[in-house]
């Protein structure tokens, strides 16, 4: 689905990230971890196509994304669902329209798709909230809003960047349990996350591989966690 | 392209915020613009028909008027038309009737005039060929042969209002372009206000996966829409202020006659169109240099 390979990243100061190479198979469930700057959300970026590495290649369903011009590049944003970690939304537009923009911008017809909307709504339980605007939404909400935005496209691949981040246990873990219930329906899943007990909760129910952000490289974590 | 914008997506249309000060600019530019265009537009046209009308007066006819006392008009007439026969240059002379000449003086007198009782000269249309006549020439003879005849070529002292007419009516045109690009311009800032404004919006737009194109239709409908209605607006009320203008009369000469005939007032309907023609062109061209600069 998405590969790396020895690829190095810097903003320009010395190098954040170096020689890092990983796969994302389909169907694998992934953790990313690391200390807070340790470049998770780097990392997540140069996936989906937000930054280009300064060395190596990032490749996505088998094309080099160097290669692609913008229009090909929003394509490929379509087949990859992202829950950004600031979870930005259009703050004019009602939480419905929030969580349908993908569908909006990419020309579908809402009338058909008001029933996968509903549907999808409903999941992450925010049908009361519907007409609500996204300043008015709780973290929580917030989270599970970008959530639903990133999946309604039915992309091949979920990625999430703390999507945990400001909310309390119940919901962290609410929230895994969508992560995990997408990839079961088979989606590709990596959740970026320095949350260990959210990580540790996870084992439980998924099998999952943790990744972790040391010294610019990537490790596979193992029992230590 | 073009049709899809003009008739648009009602739901891609609200992804981008209706941004208040923007909109109202855009709304009272083409407005403004619009309403010159349609006075520029009247003083074209009417400066166009003046000097048609002046041109044709020009090349048509010159006036010989008989004073003389009553029982010898008739043969001073007959003597100027033969005259006049033998002059070259001249295409047709004819002695004008009681009631032409009562029709001419009626808008004086009024209507019901009996010329008779007046000691009104007989009037004699001379119409010129290509060539002209030799109008000094003709006025020796005409004094050695009928004394009663004075020569009047007024017409040709209007030839250089002709041209002036004729340069009018090019600043008109001239004056058009203007505001056309003076619209494109306060657009142009509005649409980069606009765009600037709404980086954040822009930025969640891609996130999600829309395209370029689709980002900037977005904002050219708005603003081709909003040019639309402001001009709309602007003409209607340019088109009342060209209506609340005196009628064109002959007696009012040149300032009379500034509106629009016939089916000159279509010429005012394509403003709006252009407007938004503008419109569209000039936010096109802003937002793909504006989303090509925020990569
Ligand atoms: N746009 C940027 N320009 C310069 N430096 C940045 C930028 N974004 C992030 N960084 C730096 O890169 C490092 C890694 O950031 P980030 O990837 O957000 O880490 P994490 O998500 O693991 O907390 C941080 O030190 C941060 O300051
Ligand atoms: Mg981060």
């Amino acid at each position: 689905m998405i590969e790396l390979d020895d690829v190095g990243y810097s903003y320009g100061g010395g190098e954040l990230l170096s020689n890092l190479s990983v796969r994302l198979a389909p169907g694998s469930f992934h953790f990313l971890t690391g200390p807070s700057g340790a470049g998770k959300t780097t990392l997540l970026k140069l996936c989906y196509g937000a930054l280009t590495p300064t060395s190596g290649t990032v490749r996505a369903f088998d094309a080099d994304m160097r290669g692609l011009d913008r229009d090909q590049m929003a394509l490929l944003r379509r087949r990859i669902g992202v829950v950004h970690q600031d979870c930005r939304f259009l703050d004019h537009l009602p939480l419905a329209d929030n969580i349908a923009l993908p569908l909006i911008v990419s020309g579908r017809d809402m009338a058909q798709e008001s029933d996968n909307l509903k549907e999808l709504m409903s999941w992450v339980g925010l049908t009361a909230r519907a007409d609500a605007r996204p300043p008015e939404l709780s973290g929580g909400e917030r989270q599970r809003a970008a959530l639903a935005r990133a999946v309604i496209l039915s992309p091949d691949v979920v990625l999430a960047d703390e999507p945990t981040g400001n909310v309390d246990w119940d919901m962290s873990m609410r929230l895994l349990t969508l992560l995990v219930e997408l990839n079961k329906m088979g989606k590709t899943v990596l959740i970026a996350s320095h949350d260990l007990a959210l990580i540790r909760a996870a084992k439980s129910q998924v099998q999952a591989r943790v990744l972790r952000i040391s010294n610019r490289r990537l490790q596979l974590a193992g029992a230590d966690l | 392209m073009l049709r899809n914008v003009l008739i648009g997506d009602a739901q891609a249309d609200r992804v981008v915020p209706p941004s208040g000060f923007t909109a109202q600019l855009t709304l009272f530019a083409s407005g403004a613009m619009a309403f010159l265009a349609v006075f520029a537009l009247a003083l074209s046209l009417a400066s166009g028909r003046l000097a048609e009308r002046w041109a044709s007066e020009l090349a048509r006819s010159a006036t010989l008027r008989i004073t003389a006392p009553e029982d010898q008009v008739a043969a001073q007439t007959d003597a100027a038309l033969r005259v006049l026969r033998q002059t070259p240059g001249v295409a047709r002379a004819r002695a004008l009737s009681q009631e032409e000449q009562a029709a001419l003086l009626a808008p004086w007198f009024g209507p019901g005039l009996d010329l008779a009782a007046l000691p009104v000269p007989q009037l004699i249309e001379v119409m010129e060929d290509e060539l002209g006549y030799d109008a000094a020439g003709l006025r020796l003879r005409l004094a050695a042969e009928v004394p009663g005849a004075v020569l009047d070529d007024h017409t040709r002292w209007r030839k250089p209002l002709v041209e002036a007419a004729n340069s009018l009516r090019r600043l008109g045109w001239i004056s058009v372009l203007l505001i056309g690009g003076a619209m494109a311009a306060m657009i142009t800032l509005a649409a980069n206000a606009a765009l600037a404004a709404n980086a954040q919006v822009i930025e969640v737009l891609r996130l999600v996966g829309a395209r370029d194109s689709y980002i900037a239709g977005a904002f050219v409908r708005r603003f081709t829409l909003r040019a639309l209605i402001g001009a709309g607006i602007g003409v209607a009320l340019g088109l009342g202020g060209v209506l609340l203008l005196p009628e064109a009369s002959d007696e009012g000469g040149f300032l009379t006659g500034l509106g629009f005939r016939g089916l000159g007032w279509l010429w005012p309907l394509l403003i709006p169109v252009l407007g938004a023609l503008v419109a569209f062109a000039a936010t096109w061209f802003a937002a793909r240099r504006r989303l090509k600069e925020l990569s």
